[in-house]
């Protein structure tokens, strides 16, 4: 114990201030944990699918975790099932035989069933496309609300996206 | 060359290591399966192809790990009737190889006892092989009737936990099926094969030159792995060395991806004990890691930066010395969390003796890479075939007995070290001149690529048509190897410990769903 708090003592905080979301002009600071207070009336709860990336997406979401970005801060979490879920993260060109599974996690996900595609591959369906085993984009399977590009997106721009999402039900 | 004890000669591939390929028949595929199991060689892999266009035939391949290198097997296969003997008695990761092969190309492994499909779920027709030229690859199918026969454990309180494929955490897409009675688990079952999106297919037509990007995207975690591999592929089809500082360069990419992945699974894997420090530390020291790469190299997870001929982009001296002070600091902060696991009573419980593979089942089933080392077996191809950089620079290749979490970890932990003690020499001799040289087009050649990326490793198998264009390209993942031992570390453990043995071998579904 005594070496963890040496250890922690000894280091600075480094959490960032929280990116613009994504196609928002900057205006001062970004008041957004008010805001998904006021649209949802409580955290945002995140559910990731991988419809079938390359893993290289789920590396950076990943990466929100971490104390740079901190967004448990901002009251944002990730959960373990989509009927805790305000938002679904899908990634990956949507595979086949994940198809059903992406659109079984869909219709498990209570109101506002955000969704967020993340990565060319969710956007576009990527240097894998459409195909016998592909569906391509995450949108020809569900509807989507916003798109982030990126081959992955990094962390920041993530967030950008699932904050512009979050706005977009606001307006 | 010959291997002992089978009659036919390998003729070498124009690789920095060892690799070499024979056209073999029939008998003699058997026999050198036989003879590799009883030098204690390898299955690297085994894929099929339809050359129908071009031999009238099709093939089935079959890479094996020797101590003379890498012997790629080419059997000829009937147009009417492909099938080939089995190899699975000799080799369990051709269990599961020999049945994707069936699945993309529709040929089959004479004798094989488990003929279930791996790779085919519902998405296409039993009748249909994406991978034959007869199909564009193209085709849309409706969903087709999937009810995969799992094997049925029976018995007095014996119960069924199904998991996935949509798992609790930000991690791939598979099905687990536990069967346990109480808390213990009796037996794990894997049903993978859902991220699979027909990248073999989307290989063949393109142009060699086009297909490192997408070779670089079969595993995001091992995109330097692949994109070596595939570009060390392309330039022995082009019979073409890179240029030292290149090839320094890759080295240099290469051993930050081990790291980077070695310091997110150090931290993922003291959280899984719930030490949420361990997280908080070690994903803070990999962002900082992976904005280096941004920094230096263009882009976080090193993506596109190994291209067939070289790499995309120099390094200038201020770079240099960035990432040189990077690993410098990062080895001492390292070590300084690995004195506070090993001094972390909670932590050492959890992970000593957990999810044990001994080496004798490790070297029966083949467990290859870091998971591999991990339990005594310490193949690892930058110290076996030295090919440059690592001739020249330090190899310091560690290994452990005990096979069990606590093992991997303190492997991840030695790795990460050796591999900063590795780019701190591979920074101070960096040798100058020109990072990449063009490759011609070869038309109807066979090349292969072989690479000790983080988890173990990645091999590339690459021929061209008459034009110089892809005919197959085909995809190695350790995790084929790897994946069906995780069923073996699992028995007897208890369920909530699996999150943690799965995490210490981090293996791929990507990679091996292709
Ligand atoms: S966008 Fe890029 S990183 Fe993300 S899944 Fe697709 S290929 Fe992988």
């Amino acid at each position: 114990m005594w070496h963890i708090l040496k250890y922690l003592a000894r280091r600075p905080r480094i959490t960032e201030p929280v990116p613009q979301p994504q196609g928002v002009a900057c205006h001062g600071a970004h008041p957004v944990q008010g805001e998904i207070l006021a649209i949802l009336g409580r955290a945002l709860a995140i559910r990731q699918v991988d419809a079938g990336s390359c893993n290289g997406c789920e590396l950076e979401i990943n990466a929100l975790n971490n104390p740079y970005y901190n967004i448990e801060g901002l009251g944002i979490r990730f959960v373990a099932s989509p009927r805790h879920a305000d938002m679904l993260l899908v990634t990956g060109p949507v595979s086949r035989h994940m198809e059903v599974a992406l659109r079984r996690t869909y219709d498990a996900t209570p109101a506002p069933k955000l969704v967020v595609a993340v990565g060319d591959c969710g956007c576009t369906g990527g240097f894998f496309g459409e195909s016998y085993a592909s569906c391509g984009r995450v949108a020809n399977v569900i509807p989507v609300d916003v798109t982030v590009t990126g081959c992955p997106p990094t962390p920041a721009d993530i967030l950008g996206g699932i904050l512009a999402a979050v706005q977009a039900r606001s307006r | 060359m010959q291997f002992p004890g089978v009659d036919c000669h390998f003729a070498p591939i124009a690789t920095p290591l060892p690799i070499h390929l024979a056209h073999v028949d029939a008998t003699q595929w058997s026999a050198l399966a036989r003879a590799v199991a009883e030098a204690r060689g390898h299955l690297v892999s085994l894929w099929g192809s339809d050359e129908r266009a071009r031999t009238g035939r099709y093939t089935v391949s079959a890479a094996y790990a020797t101590a003379d290198g890498l012997l790629w097997a080419k059997l000829g296969l009937d147009a009417e009737h492909p099938a080939y003997p089995d190899i699975s008695r000799d080799f369990v990761p051709a269990i599961r190889l020999q049945r994707a092969a069936h699945d993309l190309v529709g040929i089959e492994a004479e004798g094989a006892a488990d003929c279930r499909p791996w790779l085919r779920h519902g998405a296409w027709p039993a009748d249909y092989f994406p991978l034959r030229g007869d199909h564009t690859g193209q085709e849309r199918f409706d969903a087709q009737p999937d009810a995969y026969p799992f094997v049925f454990v029976d018995g007095d309180g014996v119960h069924e936990i199904p998991v996935g494929p949509v798992h609790a955490g930000t991690i791939e897409p598979g099905h687990f099926r536990f069967s346990v009675v109480g808390e213990k688990v009796l037996r794990l079952e894997q049903r993978l094969g859902y991220t699979h999106k027909g990248i073999e297919r989307r290989f063949i037509g393109m142009e060699v030159a086009q297909g490192a990007r997408l070779a670089g995207r079969v595993s995001g975690d091992s995109s330097v792995a692949y994109a070596w591999a595939y570009a060390m592929a392309a330039e022995s089809l082009a019979g073409v060395r890179v240029p030292p500082r290149a090839a320094w360069l890759r080295a240099l990419l290469l051993e930050r991806e081990r790291v980077a992945n070695h310091l997110g699974d150090l931290g993922a894997l003291g959280n899984d004990a719930a030490f949420g420090f361990a997280l908080a530390q070690f994903s803070r020291l990999r962002e900082d890691w992976l904005r280096t790469n941004q920094a230096c190299f263009g882009h976080r997870l090193l993506m596109d930066r190994v291209c067939p001929g070289g790499i995309a982009d120099d390094l200038d001296a201020a770079r240099c010395a960035t990432l040189r002070d990077q690993a410098r600091h990062m080895a001492r902060e390292v070590a300084e969390l690995r004195n506070i696991y090993e001094e972390h009573a909670g932590l050492q419980d959890r992970f000593v003796t957990t999810g044990r593979v001994t080496p004798a089942l490790a070297a029966r089933l083949g467990l290859c890479g870091l998971a591999g080392r991990a339990s005594g077996q310490t193949a690892d191809l930058r110290a076996d075939f030295p090919c440059p950089p690592y001739d020249a620079v330090p190899v310091l290749a560690c290994s452990h007995l005990n096979g069990d979490v606590a093992a991997r970890v303190a492997m991840r932990f030695e790795e990460c070290f050796a591999s900063f003690k590795l780019m701190e020499a591979l920074l101070a001799a960096l040798p100058d001149g020109p990072i990449h040289v063009p490759l011609a087009t070869a038309p109807d050649g066979a090349g292969a690529g072989w690479i000790e990326g983080w988890r173990g490793q990645v091999f590339v198998a690459l021929e061209t048509d008459a034009a110089g264009r892809i005919a197959r390209c085909h995809c190695h993942d350790p995790s084929w190897q790897n994946w069906p031992v995780l069923e073996h570390a699992i028995i007897g453990n208890i369920v909530p410990d699996f999150p943690l043995i799965n995490k210490s071998f981090n293996l791929s579904y990507s990679g091996q769903d292709l």
